[in-house]
This record gives C-alpha cells, structure tokens and sequence, in this order.
C-alpha cells in the first residue's frame, strides 16, 4: 500500500493506515500460524485412521477414498468403527451421515464470511470439516478468515490424505489388532473427538445418557443400532430442552439474519 | 460385509456426507441458523461420539466384556485432561492395551 498517501493531514493519517495495515496483517499472520499447526496436527492422526481403518477390515483403495471423498474425520472413523464392529450397511451409512450433519452448520456459518462463487462451493464445501470451520471463525477479519479457512482446508486435506495411506500401509503390516491395542485406540479417538464438546453441563448429560443407551442396547440390539438410538437421545434431549427454554421468537424468512453469529455479522 | 458391499457403503456414505457440507453453503441462512437446530445438531453429535467411546470399549459383538481396553480408555482420559495432542493420546491408549495384554491380561 502507499506509503505516500497525499491527505489534507499526511503524517498522521499515513500513520493510521500504517497501523491498521500492520494489524491486519498481523492477523492474517496470524490465521496462517494456526492454518499451518492445524493441518499438521491433524493430518498426522490421519496416521492413526488409517490403521484403524485396515485392521476393521477395509482395504488401502475403500481407506483412501473415505479420506478423499468423505473427509471428514469424526463420520470416517465412525464408518470404519461400524463396520469394524459387524454393524450393517444401513447402521453405517446413518452413523457416518449423522455426524456429518455439523458440517452443514458449519457451512451456513461460513458462506456469508467466504462469499463464494458457485464453483468455489463445490471445493470449499468439501473442505468445510472442524478444524478449517475453528480456524475461520476465529479470526477477526474478513480476509483473515478467508485465508485461514483455505488454507487450514487444503493443508488437512493434503496431510489426512497422506498419512491415511502410511496408517494403512502400517495397519497391514501390523497383524493382530488386539496385540497392538489398536481396538482401545480406536475408542481413545473417539475420546479425543468428543473431549473438546463436553463445555457444557446439557452435553455432558446427553453424552452420558447415550453412553448408557449404547451399553444398554448392546446386548439386544444389532450392532450399529445402539450408537444410533443414541442420537435419538439428544433429539429428544434437544426438544425438551428447547421446551423448557420456552417459545423461540419467530424465525421466518429472514426474520433475524445472523442473530446466529453476530461476531461474524461485524466483520463485514 | 463383503467387499462390494464395502464399497457401496464407502460411496454412499461419502456422497451423503458431502451432500450435507454443500447443503450447508447452499441453502438460505436462516434455515439453519435457528438456535434449536444447531443446538440439537451439536448433542447429536455429542451423543453419537459418547457411545461410539462406549461400544468401542466395552462392547464386542453384541457381548460386554471389561478388558484391557477399559484402563487404556482411562488413560487416554488422563492424558486428555493433561491437555495432551489427539495422537499422543491414542498412542498412550494404544501402548497400555498393548502391555496390559503382554502381561496376560485383557
């Protein structure tokens, strides 16, 4: 930008835009730092799908095309888990789509931030998954967040890839599952991805209601089927909660556009 | 399953999956943005991944056994608290299954 900016004070107002310049890019600084720490993190526990996903039984091409086409951590290993675990073609294909439903949400949050053009929704609805959403909306300009989402996307999706074919190259290699504690692996990555939802006192509640649900349901019910009546539980959870919140103000068509996500309605 | 049936599962699966991203850039905010529904959509999946943790350890086939994957989902617990990184902890979780089970246990 112009350091020679003619204005009616010079010095001063050159010294503004300096400043606000500097910021700006100090955020977008920023949002490649964590752009950067992201996809590094998470695509090395792309390693560890990639085992998990061979030793449930899934051969290398059915691994890498999860992590190509679904790419979406949480639904992958719940397939994977599913499959592993005898549930049918129905218990997995629902598991997998029901955890994938927050990446709609996601999506709604980030269109009016990234204001894409009708082929770039195609590529950023793909790369619309936790970490790149974190990353997004953390930052606090437009142009921050437009870096950080892409960059965050395309980094995961390059190293998920990636490390999932070295998981599965090792998986195969391994043998046994069990002598490597691969199984109790598997519910440790479960673990890590439910850690960080547990904030709040109603997750926490429905979260342990579904946990005795699942357990309850095992002995009786086909695999795959108590995992899902565990959802039902938060669907139910979720409407009793909303009734005891009382009636929600009307929301028609644009009622209160962005009342969801005023942080984001600044920015603009 | 056999491995064609995997596959249909693996294809299905991720044409859901994406058309459930895409959704969400395409249809008109306010659809999504009412509170009831990303609240549910966030117990959903709370809830999803809580008995995921709960089947995975305690669950095989449709029998319940405690074994040596209960100590090693301890630990992962632990080391979550410890504010460790995801694949330290399944690593962690991973090893004390493993030693456990080399000490002829679980």
């Amino acid at each position: 930008m112009p350091d020679d900016d003619p204005g009616t004070a010079p010095d001063e107002a050159a010294e503004v835009e300096q400043t606000v310049e500097e910021l700006v890019e100090a955020e977008e600084r920023g949002a490649v730092r964590q752009a950067v720490s992201v996809s590094v993190a998470t695509g090395l526990y792309g390693i560890s799908f990639g085992a998990l996903a061979t030793v449930a039984g899934l051969d290398l091409a059915q691994t890498a095309a999860l992590s190509l086409l679904m790419f979406s951590g949480g639904s992958q290993f719940a397939l994977v888990g599913v499959v592993g675990s005898g549930g049918t073609a129905a218990a997995a294909i629902a598991t997998a789509g029901l955890l994938g439903v927050r990446n709609a949400l996601y999506g709604a949050q980030l269109g009016p931030l990234l204001a894409l053009r009708t082929w770039q929704n195609v590529l950023g609805a793909q790369l619309t998954i936790d970490e790149s959403a974190a990353v997004a909306t953390a930052q606090r300009t437009r142009r921050a967040a437009r870096v950080g989402f892409w960059l965050t996307g395309a980094g995961v999706f390059v190293l998920w890839n990636l490390m999932t074919v070295v998981g599965a190259a090792a998986g195969d290699a391994l043998g046994d599952p069990r002598r490597w504690g691969l199984d109790a692996a598997a519910a440790a990555a479960f673990l890590g991805l439910l850690w960080p939802r547990l904030a709040t006192r109603p997750v926490q509640l429905v979260a342990a209601g579904a946990v005795v649900v699942a357990i309850g349901l095992t002995p009786v019910a086909p695999a795959g089927v108590p995992v899902l009546a565990a959802a039902a539980v938060a669907v139910l959870a979720g409407a009793i909660d909303a009734r005891r919140r009382g009636p929600v103000p009307p929301t028609g068509p644009r009622a209160a556009p962005g009342v969801a996500a005023p942080a984001q309605e600044e920015d603009r | 399953m056999t491995p064609a049936t995997v596959w249909a599962v693996v294809l299905v699966a991720s044409v859901l999956c994406f058309a459930l991203k895409l959704a969400g850039h395409l249809l008109p905010e306010h659809w999504l943005a009412d509170e009831r529904v990303s609240r549910t959509a966030a117990l959903v999946t709370a809830a999803l991944l809580a008995a995921l943790v709960a089947v995975q350890t305690v669950a095989t086939g449709q029998t319940l056994v405690v074994d040596a994957r209960l100590p090693a989902l301890a630990v992962a617990a632990l080391a979550l608290a410890l504010r460790a990184p995801f694949l330290v902890v399944v690593v962690l979780a991973a090893a004390t299954a493993a030693g456990l089970r080399l000490l002829g246990w679980g």
